[in-house]
């Protein structure tokens, strides 16, 4: 009985492949975009951690030379001879086959646990680390590339892409740096008792630990924004994959009856279906996981060169096949499948066994289920006020998005039968009123593929208008913030003083930007102090200012905060603030501060120099001609010994970040037309599965007097005026996904807020493209409709049909 | 009162339907038995309640009250696993509208029920296709087949199993007169063969004519 009836219920598959290739390819397309995603996000976070573990040592307290980028080895035993229990550290850059890598040359009896990839597989006898030629470690994407190197690689799977580690020595040969050292690792095990740093080796530093998190807030941000689109995509994937199997459900919903009267219990009819989707959903999600993986393939070079640009470390650019990655995928695709499934299912256990057969009885569906989805985009817009009054955190941003974007789609066949009504109300004449009405008719067949369009046309114009908008301000806010031409800054506070005087006549201004790290209100914060200069008065992005604020920061009566600690702790121009050293100091205004995760208080620099004397005096803007800005910043390396990573050139900043503007730009456009191609695809096994059944409703239309060429014409005209509609209600859709990412997700995950552009080119050439995507859907089934043999069309009015 | 020869008992037999302005009762009090090889009519006006009264039988609907033995099990307490269970092995249906599962062919179509009901005999259907003069037409699907073929097919499938009923409602409906004889003579011939009790839905009182006695249906009860 099983196996009789599983066979009859696939067979339909057999005659109908058309069917069979929609719904598999539904769920792929879906399983494609959301797991393509998955593994870019996987991809970068796995670099990340990599990253993070083999250089460990930005946890750790370090020591540097005060001058110059390297110091003499001895200082390092006279050191250890006094006890302190430091690593060394030798870092470079090693040019091989015309590419230069990250050589970091490490101790690994010293060094702390973790750093040195050294595992018994991977080298059996720690003696060959050491021991010339040594070994030299490497990602698995970058030992590929080390051909002709003197020194064996091993490769380890824990180092970032582009990073070479090896014994120091052997990094001491390579780099051409004998006895010479970048750092010493200050281990946290030190004795209770140990000799000043001052009196071993005056000419080191300590340096604090680097938190690193400023680039890590960016580039989660921009990874929660591919997560996002990622769903945003499965949930269109989801609503083809619904309609599919809809479709699937309603052509064979006689066989069901059929099967059922001849003596198929229910529960194994229900079973057998569940089996079935359970193959089709597994074949689907591997076909899917495969696509999913080309789409990350080509794509994630350019997602690895903007983290590379926002994170500076390296992201690997090709992809390693993850366990857990294929795992997650096959889920999704089961599950979503299993949910798209979940209602036609459902209909098959009510499904009443004596009713006539009606195939398609859900696309004639009457208002009683425009009244269903009503209710239901009710529900959603109260779960969604909900989340928007009672809930806090990231998770309630996200429900919030949900529950709207998702309302919005099922008022959609709401909102098209309204204006279809209103159409045929108004229409003159009977062919118009035969096809507005008969348009009414065919929605209810059209709307899971609409829906899952305006999804799509929602989710396209969101995204872009976020990200569009965030380069704006972004970019915007760079050149307001960035107004000095070169950033520098010195080793100490010696060597600040010096580097003042030796600036101040070569430059226009010298601004100190000093500051210290402290906890505000519970926060980890800077507090910085500006200088009273027309550079900060004419450019600093305030979002809200008290009168003569610049003057209150000068004179100490008030200071300015960033948009985060603001948001955080609720406190804006007008409240007081309390600032270490028992000072409560009035807020004059609230600054933007974008990618700074941390809270900001920014004051004079006087009042900062009384109040706070301990504070390093190391950092300065310049301004200076832009011209002559290289030259300085030529003098500061050549003339004055500063190390090139102290000089930051403003011009180069704004570069890079464009860069990565742009990398981010090719990913969401990528994403963009593939999700669009998936809408397009629904609306196209849509109508192809509308015009097996049209017939009944064309036939007497032809045999009134239009012609089969004109039938097809108004069948493209229908799809053209559907989708044009469908766009319309996208762009206000879409444009509300934008305000709630910038001004609710953004500020729930990284407590800034972000103003919104609108950018109406690029909705006029969105719909464009959507009205192209719609035409080309229905061109295939229009061009059948015109070519079908009177003879089948006349079968219609023959009782053998 | 069931004798040994009894294929079917109905014994006060109640079936009312929901509807805006109460329940309305479509068979109120039914009673009657058939035997083994016997061929009945049930005949009646639209809405006299004929299909419902062999939906019921067939155990595609639960009766409101009364019972309905076949080969001494009672149906209404058959719970629907139970009633699949006599319906693949004990009874055989026809529909007007043939209702023939379009993704088999003729074959497949013929042999679907018994299969299900796991007493496949391929001589058997061999014999049946022959005899319904499908043998030339096994390999086609149900859409290359013609109104009366189909109809012979979904017949050879309800005695593929070798049911010991056979319920077949308005069988001849949709075909033409001629057709429709043919078809009805094939099956009374082959219902005689296999020994089972037939009970057939129909309007005409001419094909009613042809089968051993017809009862008559009225406002849900027999007259």
């Amino acid at each position: 009985m099983w196996v009789t009836g599983f066979w009859a219920l696939i067979s339909h598959w057999r005659r109908k492949p058309l069917q069979l290739l929609t719904l598999v390819t539904g769920l792929a397309l879906a399983t494609a975009l959301w797991s393509g995603v998955q593994a870019i996000n996987a991809q970068a976070r796995a670099s990340y951690d990599a990253a993070a573990r083999s250089l460990g040592e930005v946890q750790l307290p370090q020591l540097i030379a005060q001058q110059g980028d390297s110091f003499d080895q001895g200082l390092y035993i006279a050191l250890r001879r006094a006890g302190w229990q430091v690593s060394p550290v030798l870092e470079g850059r090693l040019d091989i086959a015309g590419q230069s890598y990250r050589l970091v040359g490490v101790d690994p009896l010293t060094a702390p646990e973790g750093m040195v990839p050294v595992a018994p597989a991977a080298a059996p006898d720690l003696t060959g680390f050491f021991t010339p030629p040594g070994q030299i470690f490497a990602a698995p994407e970058t030992a590929g590339k080390l051909n002709g190197l003197a020194t064996p690689v091993l490769v380890s799977d824990a180092l970032a892409p582009g990073l070479l580690l090896s014994d120091i020595g052997i990094a001491q040969t390579l780099l051409n740096q004998p006895n010479r050292l970048s750092r010493l690792l200050v281990l946290p095990d030190q004795p209770r008792v140990q000799a000043p740093l001052t009196d071993i080796a005056p000419t080191l530093q300590l340096r604090a630990p680097q938190s690193g998190s400023d680039i890590a807030a960016l580039t989660e941000s921009f990874l929660l924004n591919l997560t996002a689109f990622g769903l945003l995509s499965f949930a269109v994937g989801l609503f083809i994959v619904h309609g599919a199997i809809g479709l699937a459900f309603e052509q064979r919903r006689a066989v069901f009856r059929t099967l059922r009267a001849l003596g198929l219990p229910l529960h194994v009819l229900v079973t057998l279906i569940a089996l079935e989707l359970l193959a089709l959903a597994l074949l689907a999600g591997a076909i899917g996981m495969v696509l999913g993986y080309g789409i990350a393939a080509a794509l994630l070079p350019d997602v690895a060169a903007t983290l590379r640009g926002l994170y500076g470390a390296e992201v690997s650019g090709t992809l390693s096949l993850r366990a857990s990655w294929w795992g997650a995928g096959m889920a999704i695709a089961v599950l979503g499948t299993a949910v798209a499934a979940a209602g036609a299912i459902w209909r098959v256990i009510r499904l009443p066994l004596l009713t006539p057969a009606q195939p398609r009885a859900w696309a004639r569906a009457g208002e009683d289920r425009l009244w269903v989805l009503c209710a239901a985009a009710a529900a959603l817009c109260a779960l969604a006020l909900a989340a928007w009054l009672l809930g806090t955190g990231l998770i309630a941003a996200f429900v919030l998005l949900g529950a709207l974007l998702v309302a919005a789609a099922l008022m959609l066949p709401v909102l098209l039968h309204l204006l279809l009504g209103l159409a045929a109300g108004l229409a003159r004449g009977p062919l118009a009123q035969w096809f507005w009405a008969d348009t009414r008719q065919q929605l209810p067949g059209l709307s899971l593929a609409l829906m899952a369009l305006l999804l799509a046309l929602a989710a396209n114009i969101g995204v872009s208008t976020m990200v569009s908008s965030f380069r704006l301000t972004f970019t915007g806010w760079l050149d307001q913030r960035l107004v000095s031409e070169l950033y520098v800054t010195a080793g100490s506070d010696t060597q600040g003083s010096d580097l003042q005087a030796f600036l101040t006549p070569r430059a226009d201004a010298v601004l100190p930007i000093w500051h210290l790290r402290t906890r505000v209100a519970g926060l980890p914060a800077q507090i910085y102090g500006v200088a009273d200069h027309p550079t900060y008065r004419q450019n600093w992005p305030l979002l809200d200012a008290a009168p003569n604020a610049w003057d209150r920061v000068a004179s100490g009566s008030g200071v300015l905060i960033n948009e985060q600690l603001a948001r955080r702790q609720a406190l804006w121009v007008g409240d007081a603030i309390d600032l270490p050293g028992g000072w409560r100091a009035d807020i004059a205004g609230v600054y933007s501060d974008y990618g700074n995760p941390e809270a900001q208080v920014l004051i004079g620099i006087a009042p900062l120099l009384r109040r706070y004397p301990q504070v390093e005096k190391r950092q300065f803007g310049v301004r200076i001609a832009p011209d002559l800005a290289p030259g300085l910043a030529r003098a500061l390396r050549d003339d004055f010994g500063l190390p090139a990573d102290s000089i930051v050139d403003q011009a180069a900043i704004k570069a890079m970040s464009l860069q990565v503007f742009e990398r981010t730009f090719t990913v969401t456009a990528a994403l963009n037309v593939l999700t669009l191609s998936i809408a397009g695809f629904a609306i196209l096994t849509s109508l192809l599965t509308l015009a097996a059944i049209r017939q009944p409703q064309l036939a007497p239309v032809w045999v009134l007097g239009l012609t089969r060429r004109r039938l097809a014409m108004l069948e493209l005209a229908r799809a053209l005026m559907l989708a044009l509609l469908t766009v319309l209600a996208a762009i206000p859709v879409g444009l509300l996904l934008a305000w709630l990412l910038l001004a609710v997700v953004n500020v729930e995950a990284f407590g800034w807020r972000l103003p919104m552009y609108l950018f109406p080119w690029d909705w006029i050439r969105l719909s464009a493209l959507s009205l192209l995507a719609a035409v080309l859907a229905a061109l295939w089934p229009a061009r059948k409709l015109a070519s079908t043999p009177p003879a089948d069309l006349l079968k219609v009015f023959a009782n053998e049909r | 009162m069931e004798t040994k020869t009894q294929l079917l008992t109905l014994t006060d037999l109640h079936k009312s339907y929901p509807a805006e302005t109460g329940r309305v009762a479509i068979l109120r009090g039914i009673g009657f038995a058939l035997s083994r090889g016997e061929t009945v009519a049930l005949s009646g006006e639209s809405g006299s309640g004929k299909s419902t009264l062999l939906h019921l039988i067939g155990g595609l609907d639960q009766a409101d009250s009364g019972h309905i033995l076949i080969e001494g099990t009672d149906l209404t307490g058959l719970n629907d696993a139970g009633r699949a269970h006599l319906r693949r092995s004990r009874i055989g249906v026809v529909f007007q509208q043939f209702n023939l599962i379009p993704s088999l062919n003729a074959a497949d179509n013929l042999a679907f029920q018994a299969r299900l009901a796991g007493v496949h005999d391929a001589g058997w259907c061999a014999v049946l296709a022959d005899r319904l003069g499908l043998s030339d037409h096994l390999r086609k699907y149900p859409e290359q087949l013609s109104g009366g073929q189909q109809q012979r097919v979904a017949i050879g499938r309800a005695l593929a199993p070798r049911p010991a009923l056979v319920l077949a409602d308005e069988p001849t409906g949709n075909l033409d007169e001629a057709t429709g004889d043919a078809v009805l003579a094939l099956m009374l011939d082959l219902v005689a063969e296999t020994g089972a009790g037939l009970l057939m839905v129909t309007h005409s009182s001419r094909l009613a004519a042809r089968l051993d006695r017809t009862l008559h249906l009225s406002a849900g009860k027999l007259v």
